[in-house]
């Protein structure tokens, strides 16, 4: 499996009602990503503690080096009331 | 061991704002850290840097105090703000200068150095 489909299946597993699922290669190298999770369990949340989930779920790829750098962009579904700035 | 704790610790209690991060300002070693640096110097925030590159430890300890697993790390007034992702979004949205402000002041200086701990 690539590094790719590994961190999208982490991911799925981790945010099964995700509205929003993507990973992307940024350069092609297969270790820079930029993933996108917009999902309902981020409602209510601080951008820290959804980032730190998606941590979490992404935690052995960050630890073995299959990540090198990882940009994270996380937000609940536009229904919710998040409390946040537009 | 303990001690470089205690330093860190310190750093992100004491500073206004504290960036940890690859490089120094002056010679930033890291995308990721230059998008925070930019963001925050955007913003008028005053920036304590601190380069982790020098000792594989001050990577280790402020992950563990931090509980975050990636570098840069910025906070304001010991609290974590995120990585470069995070202060970005907020910047772009205005609540990164909201969240300077009420922390230390409209009226703030903008002063920007580097703190060697190794």
């Amino acid at each position: 499996m690539s590094a790719t489909a590994t961190l999208e299946s982490l991911l799925r597993a981790a945010f099964a009602d995700a509205t929003v699922l993507s990973v992307e290669d940024r350069t092609g190298g297969g270790d820079h990503f930029q993933v996108v999770v917009e999902s309902p369990s981020f409602a209510g949340l601080t951008l820290v503690e959804q980032h730190r989930l998606v941590y979490d779920a992404l935690a052995a790829p960050l630890a073995d080096g299959t990540i090198h750098e990882l940009r994270i962009r996380t937000r609940a579904p536009q229904t919710a009331s998040t409390g946040g700035t537009a | 061991m303990s001690e470089l704790r205690d330093r860190i610790q310190t750093i992100i209690s004491d500073e206004p704002v504290s960036l940890f991060m690859k490089g120094t300002p002056q010679f930033v070693m890291c995308g990721n850290s230059d998008r925070a640096l930019r963001a925050l110097l955007d913003a008028g925030a005053p920036v304590t840097a601190v380069d982790v590159l020098p000792d594989p430890q001050i990577r280790q300890e402020l992950s563990s105090l931090s509980g975050w697993p990636t570098i840069p790390q910025v906070f304001i007034r010991g609290e974590l703000i995120g990585g470069a992702d995070i202060v970005e979004e907020l910047h772009a949205s205005g609540e990164l200068q909201q969240r300077l402000d009420e922390a230390l002041g409209a009226g703030r200086e903008q002063v920007v150095r580097t703190v060697a701990l190794a």
